[in-house]
C-alpha cells in the first residue's frame, strides 16, 4: 500500500516537473512573440526581412532590414560548420580507433574541458591571435571578419562534436566490426563503411549541438568578427550577425520604441532559425533511420 | 574418402590466453583441405576461441596472446609479417551470434565484394543472388533486397550471414554454430550446402549437436577444458573413440 503511494507520488513529481518545463519554454516563446508583434505596427515584415539596411537610430528614416544580419550569421554559423565538422568526426575516429588506450584516456577528458573554456576568452584569443594570422594569409588590413568568426566558433563547437561523436563510434557493437574485418575488410573501410553508418545518429545529433552553440553565441562573434553593418560577400567580409546585434543594441534602446520592440523580432527570428535547423535534423534522422537502421 | 590428403591448417602446440586465463592449451591437429572438421566439446571449452584464432579475430580482444603455431598452406599466421586483411580474406567466418550489418539484405551479401575493389555492378548482382541460394535463403528475399537485414527472422539473418561468407569465395570457412537458431529444413539445407561447399573450401565447424556432427564432419575433434582431448575421423569418433570420456560426452551420459 505505501509502496503504491509511494509510485504515485514519484510519478506526480516527474509530470509536474516536465510541465515545469514546458511552461517555461512556452513561456519564453510567448513573451517572445508578444514583445516581437508590435515591432510591426511600423515596420513592414518585407522590409524587416528583405532589405539589407539596420539603422534604428537615424533622424531621418530609420531601417530595420535583417538581411544583411541573417547572411552574416548563415555565414559564419556555415563556416564554423565546415570546419568543425570534417574536423570533429576526424578527431573521433581518431581516438576511437587508433589512439591507444592511454591517449584516449588524456585526450577525452582535455577536450570535454575545451568545451567549459568561457566565450570571451575565446574571443580575446580571436582578437590576439587567429585575427591577426587570417589578416596576414588574406591581406586584410585587420582579421575581424567571418572567417575569424567561423574559426572560432568551430573550435567552441569542437569539443562537443568530438566528445558525442566518439560516444557514439563507441557504442556501436563490436560484432558489426568483427563482421566486417572478418569479411576481409581494412580498419579504415570498417570505420567508413560500418561504424560511422552505424553512429550516424549519435554524430549528427553532436553536430546539431555544436550548430545549436554556434548560432546562438554571442560574445565570440561579438569581439571577433568586425561588426560591420553592411552584407557580406565572402568569408574576409566584416560581419555583424543577429546575436551580436541584440548583445549591443538592447541595453542601449528606450523601452517600449519601435527600436526595442525590433530586437525583440531579431530574437523572434534567430529562435525560429535554430528551431527549424532543428527539426530538418529530426526529420533527416528520421528517414535516414528508416532506412538504414 | 580421398587417399591424398592435403593438409590446409595444422596447429602445432597451440595455446591461447585471455589476460591471465588460459583458454586453450597445447592444442595440435592437422585440418584438412576439402572435408568438414567438426568440434564439440562442453560449454566454455574453447570451441569459439580455437575458431576466431584461425582468421586471428581474437587480436581485437586486449590482452589476449595467442603462442604456438597456426600453419595456413604451411606459414604461421602469427608471424609478424603476415597480411591480417588477406588472412581474414581467405578464412571466412560465420560467428555463432549472427550479426547482420544495418544495412539493406543485398548491401550485407555485397559488402565484402565492395571492400575487395569489386565495383562491377552485374558482377555484385549475379554474385549476391548466387550467394543467397547458395545459403538457401534466396526464395524468402528475392523480393525484398532493399529492406533492412534488421527486418529478416533469426534464422534468416544466420543465413543470410551465412551468404555474406560465401559472398568472398574464401579458402576455409569457420562456422561457429551455424544451425544453432535454424528450423529443420533450413539446417537441413545448410547441411546440403556445407557438403556441397567442402568441393571447394575446407570447412571448420562448431556445434553441440551431435547427430549434426556425426552426418555432415568427416574428422572430430573433442575439446574439454581448452584441451584437445580426441581428434579422428568422425566414424571412429563416433563409433569407436579411444578416451573414455569422449564416449560419455557424445552418448550424453558426461557429467
Ligand atoms: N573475450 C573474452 N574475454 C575473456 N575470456 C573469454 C573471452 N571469450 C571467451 N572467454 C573465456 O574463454 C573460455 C572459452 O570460451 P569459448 O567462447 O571459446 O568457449 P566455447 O567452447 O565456444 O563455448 P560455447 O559452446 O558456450 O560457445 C571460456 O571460459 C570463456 O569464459
Ligand atoms: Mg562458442
Amino acid at each position: 500500500m505505501i509502496k503504491r503511494m509511494k509510485e504515485k507520488i514519484i510519478h506526480g513529481l516527474f509530470f509536474l516537473n516536465g510541465l515545469l518545463v514546458i511552461a517555461a519554454l512556452l513561456g519564453i516563446f510567448l513573451l517572445l512573440i508578444v514583445t516581437a508583434l508590435p515591432a510591426f505596427k511600423e515596420i513592414r515584415l518585407s522590409e524587416f526581412l528583405f532589405t539589407a539596411v539596420w539603422d534604428p537610430t537615424s533622424y531621418a528614416r530609420p531601417s530595420y532590414g535583417i538581411l544583411a544580419m541573417l547572411a552574416g550569421t548563415l555565414l559564419v554559423t556555415c563556416g564554423a560548420l565546415l570546419i568543425a565538422v570534417p574536423i570533429g568526426i576526424g578527431t573521433a575516429a581518431y581516438l576511437a580507433e587508433v589512439a591507444s588506450p592511454r591517449v584516449r584516456e588524456i585526450a577525452k577528458p582535455v577536450v570535454e574541458v575545451l568545451a567549459g573554456i568561457p566565450s570571451v576568452v575565446i574571443g580575446f584569443l580571436g582578437i590576439v591571435l587567429v585575427g591577426p594570422f587570417v589578416a596576414r594569409i588574406f591581406h586584410t588590413s585587420n582579421g575581424l571578419n567571418a572567417l575569424n568568426g567561423s574559426v572560432l566558433l568551430a573550435i567552441m563547437a569542437l569539443p562537443t562534436i568530438i566528445s558525442l561523436s566518439e560516444d557514439a563510434l563507441n557504442a556501436v557493437p563490436v560484432s558489426f566490426c568483427e563482421a566486417s574485418l572478418a569479411l576481409g575488410a581494412s580498419r579504415w573501410q570498417t570505420v567508413i563503411l560500418v561504424k560511422i553508418p552505424a553512429a550516424l545518429s549519435g554524430i549528427i545529433a553532436s553536430c546539431m549541438l555544436g550548430m545549436g552553440r554556434a548560432i546562438g553565441e554571442t560574445m565570440t562573434v561579438l569581439m571577433a568578427t568586425g561588426c560591420a553593418q553592411a552584407m557580406p560577400h565572402s568569408f574576409i567580409d566584416p560581419v555583424r550577425t543577429l546575436t551580436a546585434t541584440i548583445a549591443i543594441e538592447l541595453g542601449e534602446v528606450a523601452y517600449g520604441s519601435t527600436h526595442y520592440y525590433a530586437l525583440f523580432a531579431v530574437g523572434l527570428a534567430l529562435f525560429i532559425i535554430t528551431f527549424m535547423v532543428n527539426l530538418a535534423s529530426d526529420v533527416i534522422l528520421h528517414k535516414y533511420q528508416n532506412v538504414v537502421k | 574418402m580421398k587417399s591424398v590428403k592435403i593438409i590446409k591448417i595444422s596447429a602445432g602446440n597451440f595455446s591461447f590466453w585471455y589476460g591471465a586465463m588460459k583458454a586453450l592449451s597445447g592444442i595440435s591437429m592437422d585440418i584438412y583441405e576439402n572435408a568438414v572438421t567438426g568440434i564439440i566439446g562442453p560449454s566454455g571449452c574453447g570451441k569459439s576461441t580455437f575458431l576466431r584464432s584461425i582468421n586471428r579475430m581474437n587480436d581485437l580482444i586486449r590482452g589476449s596472446r595467442a603462442d604456438g603455431a597456426m600453419l595456413l598452406d604451411g606459414k604461421n599466421i602469427f608471424e609478424p609479417d603476415v597480411d591480417v586483411v588477406e588472412l581474414r580474406r581467405r578464412v571466412g567466418m560465420v560467428f555463432q551470434r549472427s550479426n547482420p550489418f544495418p544495412k539493406t539484405i543485398f548491401d550485407n551479401v555485397a559488402y565484402g565484394l565492395r571492400v575487395n575493389g569489386i565495383k562491377d555492378r552485374n558482377y555484385i548482382a549475379a554474385k549476391v543472388e548466387k550467394s543467397l541460394k547458395d545459403a538457401a535463403l534466396w526464395g524468402e528475399v528475392k523480393d525484398r533486397l532493399r529492406q533492412n537485414a534488421f527486418e529478416l527472422s533469426g534464422g534468416q539473418q544466420q543465413r543470410l550471414c551465412i551468404a555474406r561468407a560465401l559472398a568472398v569465395e574464401p579458402e576455409v570457412l569457420l562456422m561457429d554454430e551455424p544451425a544453432s537458431a535454424l528450423d529443420p529444413t533450413a539446417t537441413l539445407k545448410v547441411e546440403e550446402l556445407i557438403h556441397e561447399l567442402k568441393k571447394k573450401y575446407a570447412i571448420i565447424i562448431v556445434t553441440h549437436n551431435m547427430q549434426q556432427a556425426a552426418r555432415i564432419s568427416d574428422y572430430t575433434a573433442f575439446f574439454m577444458m581448452g584441451e584437445l582431448v580426441e581428434y579422428d575421423q568422425t566414424t571412429k569418433i563416433f563409433t569407436n573413440p579411444s578416451k573414455k570420456i569422449t564416449e560419455e560426452y557424445i552418448t550424453g551420459r558426461f557429467g
